[in-house]
């Protein structure tokens, strides 16, 4: 199988590029937006940018940490930036009803504005209309990028089952707001109750009746009255949301997706790429992150779990010698070749060629007590099983089960990188390791910062 | 016994799996389920590798002993229309209503009119009877929304019975409510052993019992097994290095002296550990914090492989075992 090699991707040379003004994390849920955001803002500040980081319902602790547990909706000097090279961060956590909220109060006289906070449709519609998250992360991405005051803003998108979601819910929005039933809703009210009835025909006038008999009188007045109040924001809404979009499609703007190496966000991902394309949005690359790695790559899950069965059955004390074990065997294929030359190998964690050696050695399961006698030259003339070892010895099966477990993961991680580099070989990659606990304090973000500019190991790695 | 399961838990837990499995463990025995489904996703007939489903009542899986699970895909477009026709005999003007955008605007615009109509067609499953007087289903098994909407989705009847304050749509809202915050009603939670899912599982736990919303148990799902703690881990590196190199050369894996092979995997092998065992111990924190949430809790394993049905199946058996009669 002839495999691509995807391109790296280096977030350092993005964050230091003075004509990066905008990074964009998007990614489906739980993928690490978030995360990968804050921990982008922190490297660039700390490499001396100037920065804003725009989060959208990050973790408590990792909020807390950075001092933005309060939804403000104000940026906030995030403390404890280092690198002395004359960055700052400032953080702040999207408040989606409050943005709502100004938005009507800046667009709105303040009597109107009054009136619209004050309608329940409008309560319930701005707190769970589908995509007003979306629409208000883009409405403050336009705010904070009119105040001019960061040279670089790197947006969190909010989470959703859909990466696509962040592009697709301005025009939803858009397309409620100028869509005929919302006309017809607001027709009576806007041109004076039951006189304004004679301007619709009856074929609607018919239809506002049924609508109002299905949503009942009151609320129907409700929504009309919201939507009267909406109405001189309209515009405004519109010529927001454009400006906004054209702004995602400026080259100052970079757009980051963030997976995680399951088939699922990956395929989500793919999609992503092929939106960006369509519409025109500069996509900087894949973030593959929470990917593990082992540190002993040459030993495959098949050989450490084989190892693990040896040494559980030598270290059990009821069935010390299993005698009639090596009888049922057949005689294993010889893989003295290939365990002596990974022995004799330089540092295993480096070295590629021994590991794929070793793998390809064709090792078979040796029965316990006669591991010896069939693998003399890998085996320590010291080195023979006493009782005393026998907890040495569980504990050892136990690492080989782990390793064991981490080598699956590993391939199954690998298999679904390829497929997303099958079909997308442009796109550049960075890899971000998995930590073994949750981030939530500057430390984690470095950390991850650090991995999204460090070329891992297996970055050059080529799989068969 | 609650007969209405609404499965909730932060978004990529397994919601729309646990839902499924939880479907066929109550079908085992020749009872009969509803697996409905409320976002839109097909994911229901993904993970039962049938084509889409469409806006209707069809049987997807046999269960063990003869039961049999029964799926829906609600729709809330088709859904707004059964409920326009079920209260006002709209024909023509339904479809006047969708060509005008009102469609449109009630089931993507307005979620609270969304959410009515799922709830209202998934309370109505549990309701319905046959001619023989008994319940069509057995339990109903809902994939619902995420723990951060959940609360509000069961509540939204509450919403509108306030909005519409009279008439049908009144009377329907008030029903459902009845049906959501009765004992028929259970709404469980999936998590993993993570921070953040467990922290949402615990808000939106608080979150139910304030609004009166019946809490179901809490499925604990991809749970891993813990092979090593810290102790051992400490035992290895302080002391034992060498007896493990020993073991593991033994065990064929090269030599174990310094340089062998065998000796220079401790050192890796230990590092994962390591990592093992700090997460191992930010699991039993979060167990830990579980268990304070004074709901019962069930596990499912991690499927190393992924989920297909057999898959599928294995879970079932398992909640099967843990779920109360
Ligand atoms: N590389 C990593 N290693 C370890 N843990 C990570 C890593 N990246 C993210 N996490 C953890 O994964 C969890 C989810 O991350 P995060 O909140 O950034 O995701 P998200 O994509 O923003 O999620 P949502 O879609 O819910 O907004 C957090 O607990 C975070 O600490
Ligand atoms: N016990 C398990 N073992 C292995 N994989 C699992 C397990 N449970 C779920 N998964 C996998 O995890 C992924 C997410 O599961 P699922 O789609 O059920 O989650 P969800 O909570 O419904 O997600 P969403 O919030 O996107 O609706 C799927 O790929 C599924 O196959
Ligand atoms: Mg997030
Ligand atoms: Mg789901």
């Amino acid at each position: 199988m002839s495999m691509d090699v995807a391109p790296r991707l280096d977030t350092d040379v993005l964050l230091d590029d003075p004509q990066t003004r905008i990074v964009v994390c998007c990614g489906s849920g739980g993928v690490g937006k978030t995360t990968t955001a804050a921990a982008l803002g922190v490297r660039a500040a700390e490499r001396g940018r100037k920065v804003v980081v725009l989060t959208i319902d990050p973790a408590r602790r990792l909020a807390q940490s950075m001092g933005i547990d309060a939804l403000d909706n104000i940026p906030r000097r995030v403390e404890g930036i280092g690198g002395g090279n004359g960055g700052e961060l400032h953080a702040m956590m999207l408040d989606m009803k409050r943005t709502f909220d100004e938005f009507v109060e800046a667009h709105a006289d303040p009597e109107r504005a009054r009136a619209i906070l004050a309608n329940p449709f409008y309560q319930s519609l701005s707190a769970g209309f589908a995509g007003t998250q979306e629409y208000m992360a883009m409405e403050k991405l336009g705010q904070l990028r009119a105040r001019d005051e960061w040279d670089l803003i790197v947006v969190d998108t909010p989470p959703s089952r859909s990466a696509l979601d962040f592009l697709d819910a301005p025009k939803r929005l858009g397309s409620f707001l100028d869509g005929k039933f919302i006309k017809v809703l607001m027709a009576p009210a806007k041109v004076g109750g039951k006189a304004g009835m004679k301007f619709l025909n009856v074929g609607v006038s018919m239809m506002t009746g049924t609508v109002s008999k299905v949503l009942g009188g009151q609320l129907m007045r409700d929504v009309q009255t919201f939507a009267a109040a909406m109405d001189t924001m309209f515009g405004g809404f519109r010529t927001r949301a454009e400006a906004t979009y054209r702004l995602l499609q400026a080259p100052g703007t970079a757009f980051l997706v963030v997976a995680a190496p399951e088939r699922d966000a990956l395929r989500e991902a793919a999609y992503f790429v092929e939106r960006l394309a369509a519409d025109q949005m500069p996509l900087a690359g894949l973030v593959l992150n929470r990917v593990h790695g082992s540190g002993a790559e040459q030993l495959s899950a098949e050989r450490a779990l084989a190892a693990a069965e040896i040494l559980i059955l030598a270290s059990d004390p009821a069935d010390p010698a299993d005698p009639d074990g090596p009888d049922d065997q057949d005689d294993p294929a010889d893989p003295e070749d290939a365990l002596a030359n990974a022995a004799e190998g330089s540092d295993p964690a480096k070295n590629g060629a021994a590991a794929e050696n070793l793998a390809d050695g064709g090792f078979v399961d040796p029965p316990s007590g006669n591991a010896q006698a069939r693998n003399p030259s890998a085996v320590d003339p010291d080195v023979s099983p006493t009782s005393a070892d026998s907890s040495a010895e569980r504990l050892a099966a136990g690492l080989l089960r782990l390793h064991a477990e981490r080598m699956q993961v590993l391939g199954r991680e690998q298999r679904t990188h390829d497929r997303f580099t099958a079909l997308h070989p442009e796109v550049p990659v960075a890899q971000v390791a998995a930590l073994p606990g949750d981030v939530h304090d500057l430390a984690g973000l470095r950390a991850i910062g650090e991995r999204l500019a460090v070329p891992p190991e297996r970055a050059n790695r080529v799989a068969g | 016994m609650s007969r209405l399961h609404v499965v909730s838990g932060k978004g990529g837990t397994g919601k729309t799996t646990v839902a499924a499995a939880l479907a066929l463990a109550l079908a085992a025995d020749g009872r009969r389920t509803l697996l409905v489904e409320v976002e839109g996703r097909q994911g229901i007939a993904q993970l039962f590798e049938t084509g889409p489903l469409p806006y209707e009542e069809r049987k997807i899986a046999t269960a063990p002993g003869g039961g049999e699970v029964h799926a829906l895909a609600i729709d809330p477009e088709f859904a707004l229309l059964d409920y326009l026709h079920m209260f006002y005999k709209l024909g023509s003007a339904g479809r006047a209503l969708k060509k005008l955008g009102a469609i449109d605007f009630a089931t993507t615009i307005a979620p609270g009119l969304r959410d009515v109509l799922l709830t209202g067609k998934a309370c109505e499953a549990v309701r319905r009877k046959g001619k023989d007087g008994r319940f069509v289903y057995d339990s109903v098994v809902m994939d619902a929304p995420p723990t951060g909407r959940i609360t509000r989705f069961l509540n939204v009847n509450h919403e509108v019975a306030g909005l519409a304050r009279t008439g049908p749509i009144h009377n329907q809202a008030q029903a459902v409510m009845r049906v959501l915050k009765s004992p028929q009603t259970a709404v469980h939670m999936v998590t993993l052993l993570e921070e953040m899912p467990v922290q949402e599982t615990a808000d939106g736990i608080a979150e139910l019992r304030a609004d009166g919303l019946p809490t179901g148990g809490v499925i604990i799902n991809m749970v891993r097994p813990a092979i090593l703690d810290h102790e051992a881990v400490e035992v290895v590196a302080n002391g034992q290095r060498t007896a493990v190199a020993k073991a593991l050369s033994r065990a064929g894996l090269g030599g174990a002296r310094r340089g062998g092979m065998a000796e220079r995997l401790v050192d890796p092998l230990l590092e994962q550990a390591r990592e093992h065992a700090e997460r191992v111990a930010l699991e039993r924190a979060q167990r830990a914090e579980l268990t304070g949430l004074g709901v019962p809790l069930h596990e499912l394993e991690l499927l190393t492989d992924g989920i297909d049905l057999a898959g599928l199946y294995r879970l079932a058996a398992d909640l099967r075992k843990q779920w109360p009669e």
